[in-house]
């Protein structure tokens, strides 16, 4: 590596994006990560340090050089797409996008038709990706393994659970045959990923957070286990928390979260780093606006409407999903009774001649058939997944939308209660009484208040004008803050939305495709069998 | 009706072994035994030895029938790709039976379909004829060849009764199956060396209004019971190759009956699954109503389950159309080739029934054994001899129709996934143009 000695980066860093790394290059930029992860950890946790003031460090040009910086390490080189979790890589995605190599954005493959509906999630995923928050522009990020562990849960009893190792390498460049580095990892559990996201649900109340996958397996069909410890299950939840990873990950918004970043690098302090923030006590007010019930008087329309709309969108995903099992159920018993062929194919050839050689082979492919059918539906829970991601990320667009109401409600009371003091101030700086109430009346029957009382009541009355005026003001700004961060990320997620499930649309034809490929081979070759005969 | 020997038609062909009253029709008017054998020229050389005049064993007259069998067993295998149910020889009888009708009348209501035939046969009068035949009459025919040919498997017809209120007696669906059964039933008795001579068929083809004599049930009784006779007698040993046979339709019928129940199964499967599969198109189409950019996808997608609902539906009609009534027909077959199995037997053991009484009456009195006892045994070994040719034709019909059968059901089944996989592949490469449209109009 060039030696640097003064603070500039820029150039360097460019020629260095050029350049391939030795393995030594390799090391030293990774002890400089870890660095900066410590770095990073001393300032959440509070400490002061020679860096920028603020909890999260930005690039600055005036950061003492031998600290690293984000601007550092984004020089990772050309940025790697994410290659399949561990050993899958195909050739196809050798050809995946390198950002800011200047191309056009492609998402490649696509036209292959042979493409396995895996590769195709990974085209979402590389989509998002490219897109190159700070984040991914200098690490990758995998949910590789899963493990078993027993320990006391809280109430002193030995459960078991699932962890998952979650691995982050430098976002390296491709160095030919050179090894890529050993990547960090450290292991979660799902409770840990819970933790995580009502974390980043109350901290930024406007942004739609993306959702974990399920808990407890769902719209099962009934081959399928709706056992948590099941491998299928879990290997479907690995994948599903990568995703999440990723997805907070390439957020232009989450994805610069410390808590979150700690999340990737910190195995021990984390808990309590989240813990430090305090985000409990805004917990409280989030539960209150998703279970309160009232009314707004002037909701803005347009969230009125993404209501309805993912309250629709949550209903017929859910209906979709649940149809699906069933069709997948029937399917499936259609298939496997072909397999009875194989069986009778093969006990009539043993009383035949000429006919018996035929029949027989015949017998094998229909018990091919048979079988092909659980590969076929095993992808397509890959589509099932993909469903289930937005039917829960309706739930958190819900939620955002109710937050606004809720804002919105304050709104309208702040205003309401201020306009009700205006009025009190006036009736009694005028006499008249415009509303009526019992002390106003009985102040009259009874006897007026002296001129002294009565102004101190308005001197009362005029600060609490002013602290409501304030208050209004406040939450007005409040209110046009999140409609405007809110609105944005709103855009931001439809037009993820419409990508990623025109895709796995896509994905799904596919993989129809492939079914009737496989069909048509089977049925052609138990025909050849037959005109053997 | 004329009754003679068959001549020869006019072609090349050898002296044919003609004029032998058949053993067993002694009592009846004496059939032709035999198929005009016309060796073409082309066949000749494929047979040197019939031709070359290699000497043949016609020691008694049921070699003639082993003979033709085998004559007509090497040209049978020739002709096998190009005609099932051909004999080989040049057809010169040809039948169908099509155009349904129904006839209402005061005492009934029924279906008559048309018969016709193209022959250039001298026992036809004219070379073409048209006629209107119902059920019954189809009953009728078959009854009168099992009794004027007992040694011979009549081909089977379609199940006679219907349970009138589950099944349309009248619906397409059930009329084009039966007239496919009927038409295959003519086709096989018309294709019969032996049958397709008879007076009975002759009649059936050509006559106007068929004179099915009265009290028809009395004679099929009677019919019966001159059987009945002979079958007093038990059977000391069925040669070998008779027990072969009547395990191998055992096994065979039993085989058949499984896979018309996994049949009925997975066409129960596949319509679960077509019910379900229908209402999951729908929630794609509901889906797409409340949707803008993804609302043609969605639609696309509605579109394609929707098109594989039909194809599906397509391959379940064909399979309970074509494929359940073929299979049915052959357990009939089977049946009736176990009937016939059962009067060889019958007709065996009358035979050693009288020889044994004829053998201890000789010991006793020196009587001679009766000629009565060698006509039985001529009729053991005709009918031996009839069985094992019509078994041997039996045997490749059944293969040719399997093979049929079978390859049309994977026909139907590849082009039910062609049909689904056309449509989702039209809907990919309309996904990837809007796709690409759209990415084009972002960089822009």
């Amino acid at each position: 590596m060039n030696g640097r000695t003064d603070g500039q980066t820029d150039g360097w860093m460019d020629r260095q994006m050029e350049e391939d790394w030795t393995d030594g290059q390799m090391e030293r930029m990774g002890t400089m990560l870890l660095l900066r992860q410590r770095l990073v950890t001393a300032q959440a946790l509070g400490f002061r340090t020679r860096c920028s003031p603020k909890p999260h460090p930005t690039i600055t040009p005036s950061t003492p050089p031998y600290l690293p910086n984000l601007e550092l390490l984004r020089f990772f080189s050309v940025m790697r797409m994410r290659i399949a979790s561990s050993a899958d890589s195909s050739s196809n995605n050798s050809q995946m996008i390198m950002a800011d190599s200047g191309s056009s954005d492609e998402v490649a493959v696509i036209c292959n038709t042979d493409i396995t509906s895996t590769e195709s999630e990974n085209n979402i995923i590389n989509t998002m990706v490219e897109r190159g928050t700070a984040l991914l522009k200098k690490m990758e990020i995998s949910v590789a393994e899963a493990d078993k562990r027993t320990g006391k849960n809280t109430v002193n009893m030995q459960e078991t659970y699932t962890v998952y190792l979650i691995e982050t390498r430098p976002a390296e460049s491709v160095s030919e045959g050179g090894t890529p580095v050993a990547p960090d990892t450290l292991w979660r559990r799902y409770s840990e990923f819970e933790l995580l996201r009502t974390y980043l649900l109350v901290t930024y109340p406007y942004i739609i957070v993306p959702p974990l996958p399920e808990k407890r397996a769902e719209f099962v069909w009934h081959k399928l286990s709706a056992d948590n410890l099941d491998p299928d299950f879990v290997e479907r939840r690995r994948v599903g928390l990568e995703n999440f990873l990723l997805r907070l990950a390439s957020h232009p918004v989450l994805s610069n979260d410390n808590i979150f970043f700690l999340f990737l690098t910190e195995e021990k302090g984390w808990r309590e780093a989240v813990l430090e923030t305090g985000f409990q006590d805004k917990a409280d007010s989030r539960l209150k606006s998703l279970s309160a019930m009232f009314r707004v008087k002037n909701p803005d329309k347009r969230f009125t409407s993404l209501k309805h709309y993912s309250e629709d969108l949550s209903t017929v995903i859910s209906q979709l999903l649940r149809i699906r099992a069933r069709v997948a159920d029937r399917l499936y018993g259609v298939y496997k009774v072909h397999g009875n062929y194989g069986r009778v194919f093969s006990e009539w050839s043993a009383i035949e001649k000429e006919m018996g050689d035929g029949l027989q082979s015949a017998g094998h492919h229909m018990d091919t058939y048979a079988a092909s059918i659980d590969d076929i539906l095993e992808e397509e829970e890959h589509y099932a997944d993909q469903l289930k991601e937005y039917l829960f990320y309706t739930e958190a667009v819900r939620s955002v939308c109710k937050k606004h109401e809720l804002i919105q409600y304050e709104l309208e009371m702040a205003a309401q209660d201020l306009s009700y003091k205006k009025q009190q101030k006036e009736e009694l700086e005028t006499g008249t009484v415009r509303i009526f109430s019992l002390k106003g009346m009985t102040s009259k029957l009874f006897g007026q208040e002296t001129p002294e009382q009565r102004e101190s009541k308005v001197a009362a009355l005029e600060q609490s004008i002013q602290e409501g005026e304030g208050a209004l003001k406040e939450k007005n700004a409040e209110s046009q803050e999140f409609v405007e961060k809110a609105w944005n990320d709103i855009e931001r997620f439809k037009e993820q939305k419409e990508k990623d499930l025109r895709e796995a649309l896509i994905s799904y034809a596919i993989m129809q495709i492939s079914m009737c490929k496989k069909g048509i081979q089977v049925w052609s070759n138990a025909k050849e069998c037959f005109n053997k005969m | 009706m004329s009754v003679g020997a068959p001549r020869g038609l006019a072609s090349s062909g050898q002296k044919l072994i003609t004029e032998i009253l058949h053993p067993l029709s002694a009592a009846e008017e004496p059939l032709s035994p035999g198929h005009d054998v016309t060796i073409s020229a082309e066949k000749d050389k494929q047979e040197p030895g019939l031709t070359n005049g290699t000497p043949l064993e016609i020691s008694s007259p049921a070699s003639a029938s082993v003979l033709i069998s085998r004559l007509q067993l090497d040209c049978e295998l020739e002709a096998d790709a190009h005609d099932p149910f051909g004999s080989g020889e040049p057809r010169d009888l040809f039948v169908t039976v099509d155009d349904p009708k129904k006839h209402v009348s005061t005492m009934e209501t029924y279906i008559t379909y048309r018969v016709s035939t193209k022959t250039t046969r001298i026992e036809f009068d004219l070379p073409e004829y048209s006629v209107r035949r119902r059920y019954q009459d189809f009953d009728w025919l078959r009854i009168k060849l099992e009794d004027s040919q007992p040694t011979h498997l009549v081909p089977p017809l379609p199940e006679k009764f219907v349970m009138k209120g589950v099944v349309d007696r009248f619906s397409e669906e059930f009329v084009d199956t039966r007239m496919k059964a009927l038409d295959k039933f003519l086709k096989r008795v018309a294709d019969h060396p032996v049958l397709s001579f008879n007076p009975h068929l002759n009649a059936f083809l050509t006559a106007k209004d068929l004179n099915k004599r009265q009290g028809l049930a009395l004679l099929t009784k009677v019919g019966e019971s001159v059987k009945n006779v002979a079958g007093g007698y038990k059977l000391r040993a069925r040669p070998a190759e008779f027990c072969a046979m009547g395990e191998y339709l055992d096994t065979f019928s039993q085989k058949l009956g499984t896979i018309d129940r996994i049949s009925q199964r997975i066409l129960r499967e596949q319509s679960e699954y077509l019910t379900e599969l229908r209402e999951y198109g729908a929630v794609y189409s509901a889906w797409a109503a409340s949707e803008e950019q993804l609302q043609r996808p969605l639609e696309g997608v509605a579109g394609c389950v929707t098109t594989s609902c039909g194809a599906l539906e397509d391959l379940s009609d064909n399979m309970s159309q074509d494929f359940l009534p073929v299979l049915r027909e052959y357990v009939l077959y089977i049946e009736s080739m176990k009937n016939v199995l059962r009067k060889r037997d019958q007709v065996q053991a009358e035979y050693e029934g009288r020889l044994e009484a004829a053998v201890l009456r000789k010991q006793e009195d020196r009587t001679p054994i009766p000629v009565e006892v060698e006509k039985c045994q001529d009729k053991v070994e005709c009918f031996n001899a009839d069985l094992k040719a019509d078994w041997e034709r039996w045997q490749r019909n059944k293969r040719q129709d399997f093979k049929q059968l079978l390859t049309g059901m994977a026909d139907k089944n590849i082009n039910y996934y062609e049909k689904s996989q056309a449509a989702w592949e039209s809907l990919i490469t309309l996904l990837q143009e809007k796709q690409t449209e759209d990415k084009t109009s972002d960089t822009n």
